[in-house]
């Protein structure tokens, strides 16, 4: 399933487009940086709720297919910024990190 | 990919979070025009990342310098920080002195070292209390 038909199947939106038509592969869950950094691999959603600039910056070098920013959270200005320059999808959703990947589950086989 | 040695020095902001990696994506896309694997680039990509925010968040800003041969990439970064009292402890997982301010942005799961250590294949600490810190590491390409 790509990232635009997932965001619109499950109701969430856009907060940053870049490439919606990835196919998602796979997911991470985690806030902590350089957890994140080893741990996301090419393709897979990242869920977290960390929303400060530095998520557009791991992000720029593992290149997950998009960020899943969980539990309402929002994005710093700047990380939006960041994120739009360099083209990283990411998706806000009122929904729990647990929620996301029971979906994520269900949906991308 | 050609016999010459590439060299790249970038200066690492100490005040400047929103920045952080700006030489670790650079460097990624140098790699990438130049053919490398996309093992290596990951392997580049996560120790020069975890380089750069230590020297930004621990180091008080410094610089780094790359050396891509045909046979490593080779990074040093260098800062004239408060140095490692102990590198040992340092390198252990989960071991952090991250200021508050840096844990709220996501950083301190003290990790960075260990996945540097673990993403590169030498690294060498050098360190003085009070004097600064080098952090040297080399990625193999055969
Ligand atoms: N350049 C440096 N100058 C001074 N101290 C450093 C430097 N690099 C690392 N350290 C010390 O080593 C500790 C461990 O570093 P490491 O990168 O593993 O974890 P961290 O930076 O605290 O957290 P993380 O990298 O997971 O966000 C740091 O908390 C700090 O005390
Ligand atoms: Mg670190």
């Amino acid at each position: 399933m790509t990232v635009k038909e997932f965001a619109e199947k499950n109701g969430m939106h856009f907060l940053s487009c870049g490439e919606t038509e990835l196919e998602i592969s796979g997911c991470y869950i985690g806030d902590l940086l350089s957890l994140a950094m080893s741990r996301v691999e090419c393709g897979n959603a990242w869920l977290t709720v960390q929303g400060n600039v530095n998520i557009a910056g791991v992000a720029a070098l593992t290149e997950p297919s998009c960020i899943i920013l969980v539990e309402d959270r929002t994005l710093d200005e700047n990380t939006e910024t960041k994120a739009k320059e360099q083209g990283i999808n990411i998706l806000s959703t009122e929904l729990s990190a647990y929620d996301v990947a029971c979906r994520l589950y269900e949906q991308c086989q | 990919m050609s016999e010459k040695a590439i060299s790249l020095h970038y200066e690492i902001d100490g005040n400047n979070f929103t920045v952080a990696g700006q030489a670790s994506s650079s460097i990624k896309k140098v790699l990438k025009q130049l053919g490398v694997a996309p093992e290596v680039i990951r392997k580049v990509a996560i120790s020069m990342y975890e380089g750069e925010i230590n020297t930004i968040i621990h180091g008080k800003g410094g610089v780094a310098d790359v050396t891509i041969s045909s046979e490593s990439i080779i990074i040093v970064f260098k800062d004239n920080g408060p140095g490692i009292p102990d590198i040992e402890k340092a390198m252990q997982s989960g071991f952090s002195t991250a200021s508050d301010e840096a844990r709220e942005l996501g950083f301190g799961a003290g990790m960075g070292l260990p996945n540097m250590k673990k993403y590169s294949d030498n690294m060498t600490i050098e360190s003085e209390v009070g004097k600064g810190t080098t952090v040297t590491l080399t990625v193999n390409l055969q």
